[in-house]
């Protein structure tokens, strides 16, 4: 490590810690420029196909990948220390496009990819879905490829369903009517379950907000989180959960506890990322494996709209001195067969080719690959608000949620929520 | 300082390059010696501190690289009149300090006066009260966050099976805050324990003996003898315990995550100040934050040393 580089690096780490946790260690970083390419990645299924991969890549480009694997909140506070310090230890980052994307584009610390993601015409950037590439783009360059996508789908119980002599919902009312009769004929089975945690809430909870016919932010960029739809959709989410959910429902759920009420075989209707449907059908996890159904969301007053996003992608960091290597290895791992092994191992992927070719979806339930396609159409391209600080701007808009879960004004605190957000959209407009 | 030996030589010839250094190295060793130390201070202790005190002052934000401006102490400004976040944290962070440390000084005394007096199984009891302690805090959080789980977790199963109904525990709004606390006193009580246990052990008998030929009883000896005899070490104790658990982060994060939950019901200073940092990217306030916990903790501290040097003489 340079001297300079390691003055920063503790300026920072000492900035961001002190008090705190201490961070990790640095590891080595002979690497640089060299043959190897450094890579960060999440905790997913995504990861563990890649790295059952990697070997290949290795044997065939002569490079050798050194592989850090964290979980999403570990990996989240890694870059914020190691890109801060304007580390060069990361070379090919995977990340959030939707959650980081603007905060790091707008601090410089993903590469340019413009000109290689056009290089190659086998490699084939066109192929890519629009509303993925939108979302890796900032300020008219690319600066990620998109690896996973996702759409909210409704699962549901067919058993459960079938003994209520229940058709799957279509509308919200019907979702509504199906979950009241189910806890209705069984007190410990709930008849809705999703997230409930103020700031985890938010993206399941915008499906909800689109259906109902609103938004976060209007066209010019103000808050409509209390628009009449938004009231409407936050007493609808809250009230499913409060008025059918599980019984002494926390405020803290995020998908994994609210999969395992789910797999546990305690509820009846889950609304999810379609991504995770593995966790459902998989024996080994799930109860419930064997009667698991899924559906396309439910319509609202203004149809079925549920988010349909890049949840991850690859990006450069812009201090790595390897970045010829390291797109390389993102050009490897994001081909059309590479792309197309991960979806048959359950990663839905941003590949239109990989979408059309029927193997790409061999391997999906065939009611979840009917829902994707449907979702695929009419779904919108966010999934929680577009802004710079989303951890901060979840936090406000999250709020009628839970106060709609714990049976408070709903209505009153989607108000407040409103004023909030515009002050805090006006503070990030500076 | 010139050494007898370097006087006689210097009488005779010129000193070569290995003497001259080490005649050098000899008139500055009290440096010397401490120069490893105070590099360890200055990267460690004083620098980072500085650094936060810097960006205090700053409305950095977003990234530490960007453009700052000095404003100032508006960040203290903004914080002081902050009563929707920091000034509840505050309190939190007090209630949690305060409950904890009495139950664990409280559970530890007691602990340690049964194990004092030498008794069968001894070492096994040691070893079990031993083991929470070396767990680490943030499976400890998990572990308990899977025992307190509202729907599936075991602490209602038992409850049911008594007839008790379900208990929110760590998902209510009022009770989580104690449940943390109850987390905090489970794991580190056997630390207390083993303070205390130290300081009973290095007390002489006599002066209990004395009062035990006088006639009085287990309370009275404990009250009027033990207690004030272990007052040094109680206060130790306190102090030692007292820094860890106004610093808790740990089993916090692990149970109720970024923000302390839904409602913040655990959101304590350090909770704060990490989502401010790593949620918000607001180091310029985050650093704000830090250094006044910084000076309530420095502030305690000096309060309980003050009490310390009292009761010593």
């Amino acid at each position: 490590m340079k001297r300079r580089s390691v003055v920063k690096y503790a300026a920072v780490a000492a900035a961001l810690s002190l008090g705190l946790t201490a961070c990790g260690g640095s590891g080595s970083s002979d690497a640089k420029g060299s043959g190897t390419v450094r890579v960060t990645l999440a905790n997913h299924v995504w990861t563990e196909g890649i790295k059952a991969a990697i070997p290949e890549f290795e044997k065939s480009s002569g490079l050798k990948v050194e592989l850090t694997q964290l979980g999403e909140d570990q990996l989240s506070d890694q870059y914020n220390v190691k890109l801060n310090a304007g580390s060069d230890e990361i070379d090919v980052m995977m990340y959030r496009p939707l959650q980081e994307g603007k905060a790091f584009a707008k601090n410089g610390y993903l590469a340019d990819l413009t000109s290689k993601v056009s290089s190659d015409s086998n490699w084939d950037w066109k192929d890519y879905q629009e509303g993925p590439v939108k979302a890796t783009t900032a300020d008219g360059k690319v600066v990620g490829v998109p690896i996973i996508t996702e759409r909210e789908v409704l699962y549901y119980r067919k058993d459960l369903l079938k003994a209520a002599g229940l058709e799957v919902p279509k509308t919200m009312e019907e979702l509504e009517a199906a979950a009241k009769a189910i806890k209705a004929a069984n007190p410990d089975t709930a008849g809705f379950v999703a997230r409930t945690g103020k700031s985890a809430a938010v993206t399941q909870f915008s499906s909800f907000l689109y259906s109902f016919g609103g938004d976060f932010t209007d066209s010019s960029g103000k808050s409509t989180v209390n628009s009449d739809a938004a009231k409407k959709a936050y007493a609808f989410y809250g009230g499913l959960i409060k008025n059918y959910g599980p019984a002494n429902v926390s405020t803290d759920m995020s998908w994994p506890e609210a999969m395992a009420i789910f797999t546990q075989g305690k509820a009846a209707f889950y609304t999810e990322a379609d991504s995770l449907y593995k966790n459902a059908t998989d024996p080994a996890k799930s109860k419930v494996a064997d009667s698991v159904g899924f559906a396309a969301l439910p319509a609202g007053p203004a149809g079925s709209k549920p988010y349909n996003i890049p949840s991850w992608g690859l990006a450069v960091n812009q201090a790595s001195a390897n970045q010829d290597n390291a797109w390389k290895f993102i050009e490897w791992a994001t081909s059309k067969e590479r792309t197309l092994a991960a979806q048959k191992a359950g990663v839905p992927g941003p590949r239109a080719s990989v979408w059309a070719n029927s193997e790409g979806t061999s391997t999906y339930p065939k009611d979840l690959a009917e829902a994707i396609a449907v979702s695929a159409k009419n779904g919108v391209g966010h999934d929680r608000p577009q802004v710079v600080t989303v951890g901060k701007a979840r936090e406000i808009v999250g709020e009628p949620i839970v106060a709609s879960i714990t049976g408070a004004d709903a209505s009153a605190a989607a108000d407040s929520a409103h004023e909030a957000f515009q002050k805090f959209l006006d503070s990030e407009k500076k | 300082m010139t050494s007898p030996r370097s006087a006689a030589r210097n009488s005779g010839r010129a000193p070569n390059g290995r003497e001259k250094f080490s005649d050098w190295a000899n008139a500055h060793r009290k440096w010397l010696f401490a120069a490893p130390a105070m590099a360890f201070v200055g990267v460690l202790i004083v620098f980072p501190l500085a650094w936060t005190l810097y960006l205090s002052l700053t409305d950095s934000q977003g990234s530490v690289r960007a453009a700052t401006e000095f404003i100032g102490l508006e960040n203290y400004l903004t914080v002081l009149s902050d009563v929707e976040r920091f000034w509840p944290a505050v309190g939190r962070t007090l209630t949690f300090t305060g409950i904890a440390l009495v139950c664990e000084v409280v559970l530890g005394m007691g602990i340690a006066l049964l194990l004092w007096r030498p008794f069968r199984g001894e070492k096994w009891v040691r070893v079990a009260i031993l083991l929470p302690l070396v767990a680490t805090p943030v499976a400890v959080g998990m572990m308990w966050r899977l025992i307190f789980d509202p729907n599936i977790g075991f602490a209602n199963q038992l409850l049911a099976a008594v007839g008790i109904p379900a208990q929110p525990w760590l998902s209510g709004q009022d009770t989580a805050l104690g449940t943390t606390i109850f987390m905090d006193v489970w794991q580190w009580t056997p630390m207390v324990v083993l303070i205390l246990l130290a300081g009973l052990t290095s007390l002489s008998e006599e002066p209990d003996e004395a009062a035990r030929m006088d006639g009085a009883n287990a309370f009275q000896r404990f009250f009027f003898i033990t207690l004030p005899l272990m007052m040094p070490t109680v206060i130790v104790a306190i102090l030692l315990r007292g820094i860890d658990a106004l610093k808790t982060f740990d089993i916090l994060y692990a149970t109720k995550g970024k923000g302390g939950g839904s409602f913040h019901e655990v959101e304590t200073l350090n909770v704060y100040a990490y989502g401010l940092s790593f949620d918000y990217n607001q180091y310029g306030l985050s650093s704000a934050v830090l250094i006044l916990f910084f000076m309530i903790i420095i502030g305690s501290m000096w309060l309980l040393t003050m009490r310390k040097k009292a009761v010593s003489k």
